[in-house]
């Protein structure tokens, strides 16, 4: 059993204008095998809540404290934060040339493992990951995420969310770009981690549909740097049918 | 050197601790870059320790008179010295003022009989190598032949029977001048003239050791040869002397490494690599250079192709302190071809000034040069090359491609892409980049928990993948290899 605390985190970044403030005090609990989605309009900070969490230099935290159970996961790097059990599947993954998907995920697994995974075994969970998420066999060829298509980027991060079996998730739009059978695929990915490895995820999304099959326990508004309100599954719809007005209005 | 240092380096060698290896490398800043470079050790070293320092006209005789040489090689052998004392250095490319040529070992015999077995190698010498991996790699048969040149000689040799069968020639420069002079009379300093430029010069003078490579027409050596080079002595001077010639329809591929130990005071390679590649043959040079940062390396190595020919220079500067080699290609039959790969690794207190020329003097010509350097930790990496085409060489083909990747902010790249083209029919293209490692890149693979010195390493081998395919196997994860250890501790 994991949990994630995030506690009234401040987040600011530098900009050629000065500083300025992201994050306005964001507070967020997440423990294992609890889905949370976060929905939020365009600029409202939802991913700089992501790389924070992730630990992206670019992200200064001000104050507030995130934690993993008990441990300071600011005073971790970014690599100590995966070891920890957190990944991040990323809105726009980085294209890393000349480094094939075969070496990069063996690479990344024994990092995060703290052991080479046995060969023969970790082949076929590769194979297997791939064919499920239904990403062609060529792709262990093809140099990380160069070349991929939107929708390719976004299912080779489940893929590592698959195969690196995180406690905490945070997908940051994975939705996005995913045609209507990549959108199911990708889902299924995520309710296996779930079911396999009793995952807690924060997914950042910002249509409903993916809603229909990754069913969220908690649905958090994010508006201006904070979360506005909290609800269940039917805060999405209210969501869906009456935009954020309701939630601008009070922010302003 | 100090007692205190010599303590010390042992002791940095004894231990695997990384603590300890800090603490003794805080209390001898001296020996810096020790812990990251494994072939530094160095053998007890009598023949080096007596060995005479400077140069005049009598170390020149000497040499040649050790080897019982003819008349003629001991008058070009003077005739380089008098190049070279007449020459400036130049001055165009790295900073070589402080190399002191009298403190200099221009000749150092190690042993008095070349082996054919490794276990007629003294002790010391056949552990350096055995450590280096060489004999396993003959072992294994990963190559055809094998030449080790400790400080000025070539102290073990052996070809594959099969091949000498076939005519093929692989022995030591020496031995090949006293048994097939014949060559040596037509070839040697055809390709790279005595006065070409100082250090051409100066290997002239006082070369000793290097490879006789002799390809037979259609005979295509599919294993590589390979020649290994290992200075020893503080202060040494090694200059060897290649010469391969690949006959008709020929093929051969001759791969080099080279290490030496980490001293003070500054060592110098000035070796000259001389290729004859006649019609319709083709030879690939690979090098793996890897000296320690104290060593001067400054090489002259140039190719003839005849018509249908093909020579590739695959050129990896791993180590040394200077480098400044720009493999040539004179392409001077019609359809000749001319390729260089070309990897640098600029790191601390480096100067990595590579690139190459290629010369087109006949039609249909063509020619490519792909470069890429990695710069890190103050390093300087400077592409420089020339593109010459000569009237006459019409429809020919040139295209550059070079790549820096800077790994932090205080580590440098420069490029100087000559040309001098005296054709209009030509086709030619260039095409320059310069990349940072990116904050995004090394984001994304550490929060894939890689530590940063390996997402550095990661990103860094991933941008010159494209030469290391070219490389066999084992050369390839040895040159991945390096540039992990280079990129050990790179980031702070
Ligand atoms: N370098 C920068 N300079 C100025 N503003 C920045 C910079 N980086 C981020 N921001 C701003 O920070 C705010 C939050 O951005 P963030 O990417 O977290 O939003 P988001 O909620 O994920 O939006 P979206 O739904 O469009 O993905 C935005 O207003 C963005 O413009
Ligand atoms: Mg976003």
């Amino acid at each position: 059993m994991s949990t994630l605390e995030i506690k009234d985190l401040h987040v600011s970044i530098e900009t050629e204008q000065g500083t300025k403030e992201i994050l306005k005090g964001v507070s967020l609990t997440i423990s294992s095998g609890e889905k949370h989605a976060i929905m939020g309009p365009n600029g409202s900070g939802k991913s700089t809540l992501a790389a924070t969490i992730a630990g992206h230099p670019r992200y200064e935290v001000t104050s507030g404290s995130i934690t993993l159970d008990g441990e300071d996961v600011l005073e971790m790097e970014v690599d100590e934060r995966a070891r920890a059990g957190l990944f991040l599947a990323m809105q726009y993954p980085v294209e890393v040339p000349g480094v094939t998907m075969t070496n990069f995920l063996r690479t990344a697994k024994t990092a995060i493992d703290g052991e080479a995974p046995k060969i023969r075994t970790w082949t076929k969970d590769v194979k297997e990951a791939m064919a499920k998420l239904k990403i062609d066999a060529d792709f262990a060829n093809r140099n990380v995420n160069e070349g991929f298509s939107g929708g390719e980027k976004k299912r080779v991060e489940i893929l590592q969310l698959e195969l690196f079996k995180p406690k905490i998730a945070v997908l940051d739009e994975t939705d996005s770009g995913l045609d209507i059978d990549a959108l199911r695929v990708v889902s299924e990915g995520v309710n296996r981690a779930h079911a396999e490895n009793n995952m807690g995820t924060l997914l950042i999304t910002h249509y409903t549909r993916i809603l229909n099959y990754i069913k969220p326990d908690y649905v958090h508004v994010f508006v201006d740097g904070k979360v506005a309100e909290q609800g269940g599954p039917e805060l999405a719809d209210e969501l869906e049918a009456n935009g954020y007005d309701r939630f601008l209005a009070a922010a302003a | 050197m100090t007692e205190q240092i010599q303590k010390a380096e042992e002791a940095l060698r004894s231990t695997d601790d990384p603590g300890v290896i800090q603490e003794i490398l805080d209390n001898n800043p001296e020996l810096k870059g020790l812990g990251n470079y494994e072939y530094g050790w160095s053998d007890p070293d009598v023949a080096g320790a007596s060995a005479k320092r400077g140069l005049d006209a009598s170390v020149v005789e000497d040499i040649s008179a050790k080897k019982g040489e003819p008349e003629w090689m001991l008058k070009l052998r003077k005739k380089g010295l008098k190049y070279f004392e007449r020459k400036p250095l130049p001055t165009w490319g790295a900073d070589l003022s402080e190399i002191d040529f009298d403190q200099i070992k221009y000749f150092v015999r190690s042993t008095e009989k070349q082996a054919q077995t490794w276990e007629d190698l003294p002790e010391d010498i056949r552990n350096t190598y055995e450590k280096l991996g060489i004999p396993e790699a003959e072992r294994e048969r990963l190559v055809a032949g094998v030449a080790a040149q400790y400080e000025s000689e070539v102290v073990y040799h052996q070809i594959r029977e099969d091949l000498e069968a076939q005519g093929v020639i692989f022995m030591d420069t020496d031995t090949a001048l006293k048994e097939h002079p014949e060559f040596f009379e037509e070839y040697f300093g055809s390709v790279i003239p005595v006065g070409d430029n100082k250090f051409a010069a100066l290997n002239t003078a006082v070369w000793s050791g290097g490879s006789f490579v002799y390809v037979p027409k259609g005979v295509h050596v599919e294993i590589p040869l390979q020649a290994y080079f290992r200075i020893n002595t503080e202060n040494m001077g090694q200059f060897e002397r290649t010469l391969i010639i690949a006959d008709e329809d020929s093929y051969v591929h001759y791969i080099e490494g080279c290490t030496a130990p980490i001293y003070n005071t500054d060592s110098l390679h000035s070796a000259v690599v001389e290729i004859v590649v006649k019609k319709n043959a083709r030879v690939r040079y690979t090098t793996i250079q890897n000296w320690s940062t104290n060593v001067y390396n400054l090489v002259t190595k140039r190719a003839v192709v005849d018509a249908g020919g093909t020579m590739e220079w695959i050129d990896g500067n791993i180590g040394s302190k200077v480098t400044m080699k720009y493999p040539a290609v004179y392409l001077t039959g019609e359809h000749a071809k001319g390729e260089t790969l070309s990897v640098a690794f600029a790191g601390e207190g480096q100067h990595q000034d590579t690139g190459s020329k290629m010369v087109h003097m006949a039609p249909n010509t063509s020619s490519s040069i792909v470069s890429k350097s990695v710069a890190r930790s103050g390093g300087r990496a400077s592409y420089r090359g020339l593109v010459q085409v000569n009237p006459e060489a019409k429809s020919s083909a040139n295209s550059v491609v070079c790549d820096a990747l800077l790994v932090d902010t205080i580590s440098k790249t420069d490029t100087y892409p000559y040309i001098d083209i005296r054709e209009d029919d030509v086709t030619l293209g260039h095409e320059a980049t310069v990349s940072k490692v990116s904050e995004d890149q090394l984001f994304y693979l550490m929060s894939r928990g890689l530590a940063e010195d390996e997402a550095m390493a990661m990103i860094v081998r991933g941008f010159i993948e494209p030469i290391a395919r070219e490389l066999p196997m084992e050369y390839a994860l040895e040159l991945n290899r390096l540039i992990e250890l280079q990129m050990e501790g790179s980031v702070g």
